[in-house]
Order: structure tokens, then C-alpha cells, then sequence
């Protein structure tokens, strides 16, 4: 694909992200709903789109950045292809969840929160999933694996490799 | 319709308040100081450090910054229990803040370290634990900030957000994680910061200074091949006693100039003839725009803060200001051609150094565009405070110094330029001597008494001669913003504009000596200040600008006349509109 129908395809998806603002314009605490808009059609809110958002409803870069890193939900930069969440609630933390995080890293090279180079996984830690019957558990986007071991990671990751 | 009453007790105090009024400000009335931290009167209150709980028998301790006042309350501002969770507060506070109140540039007027001693916090460390570590970030000509003694009040949020309508900063991430920050970790030099201070004035720790350019004069002055000289604009008097002890509002001229003189500067002049040279080509300036069809309004340029604002957020009203350089950047390229060639000394071997109330000037002076003579105008500029802290290590009895004079040549001045350092003042030494150009009379009342005192916008209408000459004036730069706005969609329509970056004007500027929370809900520094200065000029002999004989000198010997090719060459400049972020911003 040429660089230049990914950038039509970014100026598509910021036509998009005006109508979002336009319907939320003048609304109450319209922020969140926009930023969500623009996560849900970038898969991130980079600064360039952050920037957009400040222009075209009149606040400051700095209050659109201050909210993006303050929900967790949003994210700074694009997310891997699959994303990794360990859980480190109570009962997947007593059952060993830290080691399961420690092992993804070491397999992946990531710390908590980073994206591998090629763009294939996010790992991250969260919060109670409730699926404390399945601790220690994780997602690997929509797919849940639980009762996990450090010993069972590599073997999981492998059948995301593929593809 | 007369206000609702509210009564309550305080302490068992009995006191009557209108309604809305908040138990913070109601204690204050039967003499009770409840302590404060995060609260800053009118620009930051929002109950967020818990400092001021107090008791009124509700479940849990209350922030009285924001409980309102209500009948039958019987308030408890001093019991065990709120002395320790007072106490605690601060504790907590302390325990992610960098101590090293030694070297803090705010010890002494640190609010922190003043409740610290007030409620008796008996260790620095009660609570120790994980420490934030954040870098300095030291990028910007103006403003230094230092997350590492930051305490997360938000007053300079507040600051840069409400009063200042800049929002360059504000709260990034969540929890222990919080920090006040510029967006995507962009230094303040990146971010379109208006270098005005108001932050650092807002702040009540040591988490934000002046960019610190007291020791590159110090090297000046130890280097005996410089001939060094001084000015001093007109706001830095009325408030530099402060930083001795004397009460607020003291003008402190003379022992300035003498303090001066003993810090070694070969001459000391004063920024006030430079504002009188301003007004003389300011008003010329004025006149010929209306009498050749010029733009109109025509909106002054000597407030550095706010000609940043205008160049950064309102770019279309370039062609509005004035064309005049700000008085000290005046006085500079003055002192490099004029001066030099009378003292016989090279314009290179100079060094102007400006004593300002003002963050801002650092970064005007830095201006490339700024530099008459071929050499730059002005080659540093040091704060009231860093000026403060200058004689203080020099070892000099401010208080007990002689008054003397200012040196001569670019020395003398008239009530007219003395002030410029309130919002207001430049208007009213226009109208001054525009009126007596004009009409070719004599003013009867020189006091403009419409354009004076602390409105964020005040409207005039002058009469001179056949002409209603209409003005406004605005101080604070969400106030400018608003008049700027009124003025586009077509509902006023001006003359002349006297716009002042910082609220209450240079008095209140930022590189001036800083005024806690608590003492400014005593006193009003933009009106105790300013009145000094009011004062000032209702004793000078000379109040009109044109009427300074060193003005009419200048005139005469090297600069023929206002707005002249010369004029145009040294005292005028232009200016560029400049984007939201830098380049090379991440």
C-alpha cells in the first residue's frame, strides 16, 4: 500500500471524528465521548488527532492530553495486534499472576504497557477481569485463558505467531 | 433588594456573613485564619488539599475554602481532631516533596514550609516512602519549573487557564502518577507559554522560578572591560521593599538607585524616561493612524507577555499594536548609540542590564528583531526578586540606605511614566499628552480617574477638542482575549486599547516579589502597589511626558523628532505571528 492512501485513509478518519464533534458540540463534559470516538476509529489518540480534537472544540492540547492519560482506557499509541491482559486482582494475584506477567515479558521482551516492535502484542496488567474461577487468568483480545502457569506461556503465544 | 444574612458561630464567635459567603472567609471576619494551601482568593478554589478542614458536626471534617456559610452552624476551626488532620495533610504533602528547603529559591515564602512550622509537623519524613522524580524543566527563557517540590494545588493551572487564558499546563496522568505538565511531555518553551509568570506567582512553593540570570550579571559586573548600566522600570519600586520587610505600597526609588550604584553598575537609569519616550512616540504613532487612515485601534505593545499572547492567539490584531518598542528595549538601544557616543565608550564593550517586574522581558530581550544599535538592545534581564536576592548577598542594608537619584542623560522622568507600572497608567500618560498635541491646550485635570483601578476591562470616552476619542483598557490576558473577541464580532469599536498581560498590570507582574494566599486576602497588591506608584506621580513636579527636559533634550540632539527615520530605525519594531506548538515539538 502506498503512504499516500494511508494518509487519505487518516484524513477519512478525521472527517469522521469532526462529524463525532459535531453532534457533541456545546454537550456537557463532551470530551470523553469524542475521545472515545477518536480511540475506536484510530485504535489509539496520537498526539496529531489530540491536537484535532483541541482545535475543533476549542480547548487546550493540554486539557485533551490531561484526560487521555487519565482513563487507562485510552491509549497514547497504537496497540499491538493482539493485546495481552494479565490480571492482578486479589485472587489472580494470591494464585501467581506476577509470575505469569513476568514470563509474557520475558518471551515478548516487554514491559507492562508496551507494544513489541512489530506491532503484534501489547502486553499489559489490569485489573480484576471476574473471572476469579479461572485465577490466574488473562485476555488475549476477546479470548480468555485462565488456570495459567509461567510454564504454559510460550505455548499460548505460539499459536498467536502464527497469525 | 437587600442580601440574605446568614448568622452563625465560629469558635463560638457569633458572626453574620451575606449568604455565599464561605466559612473560610467568615472566620476571617471575627479574626480567625483558618490556614490555606491550595486556595488562591477569586483564581483557585476548589477544596482540593484539605489544609483549611474544619468542624461543623457533620460526618467528616469539611473544607471551609468551600462550605458555605448556613444558618445555625456552629463551626469548630480549632480542636484536637482538626489540628491532626491539618497536621497530617501536610505530613502527606510532604512526603513526596523534594526538602531542600535549604537552597529553595522560595524558603521563607514558602507556604508549605510556613503550615509546616505553624501546625507543628515534627518530622519532615512522618511519612517516607516512594518519591516522584521528574526532570527540571529549565527549557524556557522565562519560567524554570520543578516538579520534583510541586504539591499538586493547581494554582498555576488555575492561573494559566482562568486568568491568563493560555492553558499550557494542567494535571497529566492519575493517582500517585499526577504531575502538572505541559501535553506529551512538551517543555514550556515548546507550548505557546506567554513567559508571563502568573504561575509562579500563584504558586505557593519553590515548584516555579524566573529563569535565574542574576549570576550572568554578576559576571558583568566583575568584568572591569564592560561598562555595565542599569534601568529600572517603574513597577519594581513600588514593590521591591517588600523583600526587606517593609509593608506593602512603601516606594522604595531612592534606596533603590543607591543599592544600584553599590552593586557596582556603572549607571543608573531609569526605565521611566524610556516610557516617556514611549508615550511621546506612542501618541505620535496614535495621532498619524488617525489622521492618515490607519488601523484602528491602535492597542500598545509594552507588555511582553501580552504581545506574545496577541502574536500566538490573536495574530489578526498584529497590524492593531503599536509599533513601539517596550520602554526598557527603549532605553537600550538609547544607552548603545546616544549614550555611548557621549561617554565616548564602544556600543560593544556595553551591557544593559534591566531590573523588570516581569518574566516576559527575559524573553522579549532575547528577541533577535530587538537589537537597534546592531548589538542587542538589552542583554539581560533580572527580576524584582532576583534583584532582591542580588543585594541581599551583597551584603547591603537595603533599609538603611540613603535615597539618591538616578543618573542623568536617561535618568529623568515625569508622573506620566512612573504610571506605566499600573493597568491603566499608559492610557492615562497617552490621553496626557495626546490631549495637548491635539488641542494645543493645557489640561486642566490630568487624573484619568476612568481609566484607573483593577476592572478587567474599562471602558472611557475623552473628549479632546472636536474628537470622542473612545478607549479601552484590559489587564490580564483572558480579559484582553474577551475585549479582542467583542471588538471581532463587531459590538465595540475603539480608538485606542492599553492592553497589560499580567492582572493589575506590572505591579502584579510576574518577576515581582510574591504575595501568599493569606496576605493577599488582606491586602489587595494590585491596589496597594499601584497607589504607590498613583502616588508617586501625584508628587512629581513634572507629570506630562513632553515636558521632560531630558525627553526635549533627546529630541533636540539626536532624535529630531517623534516618529522620525532615527525614531523608526532604534525605538520601533514589528512582529511575527507565531504558532500553538513549536517545531520539534515530539
Amino acid at each position: 500500500m502506498s503512504e499516500h492512501c494511508e494518509n487519505c485513509e487518516h484524513q477519512d478518519k478525521l472527517l469522521k471524528l469532526r462529524d463525532i464533534i459535531e453532534q457533541k458540540r456545546g454537550e456537557q463534559g463532551a470530551l470523553m465521548p469524542v475521545l472515545q470516538g477518536a480511540q475506536e476509529l484510530f485504535g489509539c489518540v496520537p498526539m496529531d488527532v489530540q491536537k484535532f480534537i483541541a482545535q475543533e472544540m476549542h480547548v487546550t492540547l493540554s486539557e485533551v492530553y490531561g484526560v487521555a492519560t487519565f482513563y487507562s482506557q485510552f491509549a497514547l499509541e497504537p496497540k499491538g495486534k493482539y493485546v495481552i491482559s494479565v490480571c492482578m486482582g486479589t485472587a489472580c494475584y494470591v494464585k501467581g499472576s506476577q509470575a505469569v506477567l513476568d514470563k509474557l515479558g520475558e518471551v515478548l521482551g516487554l514491559k507492562s504497557g508496551e507494544t513489541s516492535a512489530d506491532g503484534k502484542f501489547t502486553l499489559s496488567a489490569t485489573r480484576c477481569l471476574g473471572a476469579c474461577g479461572l485465577a490466574p487468568v488473562m485476555t488475549i483480545n476477546e479470548d480468555v485463558h485462565g488456570r495459567l502457569t509461567p510454564e504454559a506461556i510460550p505455548g499460548i503465544l505460539a499459536t498467536y505467531q502464527e497469525g | 433588594m437587600s442580601e440574605q444574612m446568614i448568622n452563625l458561630t465560629i469558635d463560638g464567635i457569633p458572626v453574620e456573613v451575606p449568604q455565599g459567603t464561605t466559612v473560610l472567609k467568615a472566620a476571617r471576619k471575627v479574626g480567625i485564619r483558618i490556614p490555606t494551601l491550595c486556595f488562591l482568593e477569586e483564581i483557585n478554589e476548589i477544596g482540593a488539599c484539605r489544609v483549611c478542614v474544619v468542624d461543623y458536626g457533620a460526618r467528616s471534617l469539611q473544607a471551609a475554602c468551600v462550605l458555605p456559610a448556613t444558618n445555625g452552624m456552629k463551626v469548630k476551626t480549632n480542636t484536637p481532631e482538626v489540628r491532626e488532620a491539618r497536621r497530617t495533610v501536610v505530613e502527606l504533602i510532604l512526603s513526596n516533596h523534594d526538602k531542600k528547603c535549604l537552597s529553595c529559591v522560595r524558603s521563607q515564602n514558602c507556604e508549605l514550609q510556613k503550615l509546616s512550622l505553624e501546625l507543628g509537623v515534627a518530622d519532615e519524613n512522618t511519612f517516607s516512602g516512594e518519591q516522584t522524580a521528574h526532570p527540571i524543566d529549565d527549557g524556557s527563557v522565562s519560567i524554570v519549573r520543578d516538579n520534583n517540590k510541586c504539591i499538586l494545588c493547581r494554582r498555576c493551572v488555575a492561573a494559566c487557564y482562568g486568568t491568563q487564558a493560555v492553558g499550557v499546563i494542567g494535571p497529566v496522568k492519575r493517582g500517585f502518577h499526577t504531575a502538572i505538565e505541559s501535553a506529551w511531555g512538551m517543555g514550556l518553551s515548546d507550548t505557546a507559554c506567554i513567559g508571563c509568570g502568573q504561575c509562579i506567582a500563584a504558586c505557593p512553593v519553590g515548584a516555579l522560578r524566573e529563569k535565574d540570570e542574576a549570576s550572568y550579571v554578576w559576571r558583568m559586573l566583575g568584568d572591569e572591560t564592560l561598562h555595565t548600566v542599569v534601568q529600572t522600570a517603574p513597577a519594581v519600586r513600588a514593590a521591591l521593599g517588600e523583600e526587606f520587610g517593609l509593608p506593602m505600597g512603601t516606594n522604595v526609588t531612592g534606596k533603590m538607585a543607591a543599592a544600584l550604584r553599590r552593586l557596582g553598575f556603572s549607571k543608573v537609569f531609569d526605565t521611566d524616561f524610556a516610557a516617556d519616550l514611549t508615550i511621546m512616540e506612542e501618541a505620535t504613532e496614535l495621532v498619524g493612524r488617525m489622521q492618515n487612515g490607519g488601523v484602528l485601534p491602535m492597542i500598545t505593545s509594552c507588555s511582553p507577555g501580552w504581545v506574545n499572547y496577541c502574536e500566538t492567539f490573536h495574530p489578526e490584531f498584529l497590524p492593531n499594536l503599536s509599533s513601539c518598542k517596550s520602554p526598557h528595549e527603549m532605553m537600550g538601544a538609547l544607552v548603545k548609540t546616544y549614550y555611548a557616543d557621549k561617554v565616548g565608550v564602544p556600543a560593544q564593550d556595553i551591557r544593559v542590564v534591566s531590573v523588570m517586574p516581569c518574566t516576559a522581558k527575559k524573553y522579549e530581550a532575547d528577541r533577535p528583531e530587538l537589537a537597534g544599535s546592531g548589538y542587542p538592545d538589552v542583554d539581560a534581564v533580572i527580576t524584582t526578586r532576583e534583584l532582591a536576592r542580588m543585594i541581599k548577598s551583597a551584603g547591603i542594608d537595603f533599609v538603611n540606605l540613603p535615597d539618591e537619584p538616578f543618573d542623568r542623560l536617561l535618568g529623568d522622568s515625569t508622573g506620566a511614566a512612573v504610571i506605566f507600572g499600573a493597568t491603566g497608567g499608559v492610557m492615562e500618560a497617552a490621553l496626557r499628552t495626546a490631549y495637548e498635541v491635539l488641542t494645543g491646550e493645557t489640561l486642566g485635570n490630568l487624573d484619568f480617574h476612568g481609566v484607573r483601578g483593577v476592572k478587567g476591562i474599562k471602558e472611557a470616552t475623552v473628549q479632546i477638542g472636536d474628537l470622542a476619542l473612545n478607549v479601552a483598557v484590559a489587564n490580564g490576558t483572558a480579559n484582553a482575549g474577551e475585549l479582542l473577541d467583542a471588538i471581532k464580532r463587531g459590538e465595540k469599536s475603539y480608538h485606542f486599547i492599553e492592553i497589560m498581560g499580567c492582572p493589575g498590570g506590572c505591579v502584579t507582574g510576574g518577576g515581582q516579589p510574591i504575595v501568599s494566599a493569606q496576605d493577599r486576602m488582606a491586602r489587595d497588591p494590585r491596589m496597594v502597589r499601584a497607589q504607590a506608584l498613583y502616588q508617586a506621580d501625584a508628587d512629581m513636579p513634572v507629570r506630562k511626558s513632553h515636558e521632560n527636559p531630558e525627553i526635549k533634550q533627546i529630541y533636540r540632539d539626536f532624535l529630531e523628532k517623534p516618529n522620525s527615520h532615527k525614531s523608526h530605525e532604534l525605538l520601533h519594531t514589528h512582529y511575527i505571528a507565531r504558532p500553538l506548538y513549536h517545531e520539534g515539538a515530539r
